[in-house]
């Protein structure tokens, strides 16, 4: 018990975790091709056509998982920042702010694929949905993220005011995903759910959820090389950098 | 296989501008970030390399 928590605590720390993700970060990045690569092969080749929104509906192939992943991401964020604020690793602080600007990505992705399947589908780019809405929250919250760590210049303090804005706005995440069964909303029902048989083809099923694992690769990957460079240039004048940095 | 042809394909069943601006939108950002990543770690690693050079 406590050699493995000794083990865990090594890697908190920049200078054993840099090179450490350094290792990572070509099998998530080739995963993630890979991955890639046979989702867009079922989803655009072999997926059926669908019975209703004919064609259109493979926007769903990316749509879907940019979505998840928006949200997903800024768990991860409120887990990195209650860690941080808990036992002040400096590790925290940087997983934080490395995933944010991914998170906006894929928050900017699902409302920019909405807008067009949105469209064809109920004739408006957009509509102040309950879905649609929170979404754009969550957006907002990625970019109020990012601008609050910019406008900091103590990383410590930006991480802890970072920390905080995470943890709140994480109550937004739940409110998206059930925004479609607490209010009457114009946005389709959960593709997938836990309890209930999916309601769409086995071939749209698995296109769609190896696009997902391709998406969790691809942040993974990204994450983990935007965490290497804040790394460097937060402790650009300390010994490991000088060190480690040509590896 | 869905398609009989490269224009079917294309053509999406009449959703073209939908479909491929949603793909398109996502090829576009997801290899725009890692891009910019690598030239922020060069960067990093010139001023690195160049601080040696003064010391």
């Amino acid at each position: 018990m406590s050699h493995s928590l000794v083990n865990w605590f090594k890697y908190a720390s920049p200078a054993s975790f840099y090179p450490l993700a350094g290792r990572l970060i070509p099998y998530f990045a080739s995963a993630a091709a890979v991955l890639g690569a046979i989702g867009l092969w079922i989803g655009l080749l072999f997926a059926p056509t669908d019975a209703q929104q004919g064609e259109g509906y493979r926007i769903i192939f990316v749509h879907v998982p940019a979505s998840w992943m928006s949200m997903f991401v800024y768990c991860i964020m409120a887990f990195w920042s209650a860690l941080g604020l808990a036992f002040k690793t400096r590790l925290s602080g940087m997983m934080t702010a490395a995933l944010a600007p991914t998170g906006a990505l894929f928050a900017f992705l699902s409302l920019w694929t909405g807008a067009l399947w949105g469209k064809p589908m109920w004739g408006a780019w957009w509509v102040w949905d309950a879905r649609l809405t929170s979404q754009l929250i969550l957006f907002f919250l990625y970019l109020g993220f990012i601008a609050l760590q910019s406008a900091i210049d103590d990383p410590r303090r930006a991480d802890k005011a970072g920390a905080l804005l995470a943890l709140v706005g994480v109550i937004n995440v739940p409110i998206i995903y059930f925004s479609v069964q607490w209010w009457n909303t114009l946005h389709q029902g959960a593709s997938v759910s836990m309890t209930k048989a999916p309601s769409m083809a086995h071939t749209m099923l698995a296109g769609m959820l190896v696009m997902a694992l391709a998406f969790w690769a691809y942040t993974i990957a990204i994450a983990l090389m935007r965490v290497r460079c804040i790394m460097l240039e937060r402790e650009l004048s300390s010994e490991w950098v000088k060190r480690n940095a040509t590896e | 296989m869905q398609w009989n042809n490269w224009n079917d394909f294309l053509h999406m069943g009449g959703y073209a501008v939908y479909v491929w601006g949603s793909f398109g939108a996502c090829a576009l950002g997801m290899l725009l970030e890692p891009w910019l990543l690598k030239r922020r770690r060069h960067a990093i690693l010139a001023r690195l390399s160049g601080q040696e050079n003064v010391q």
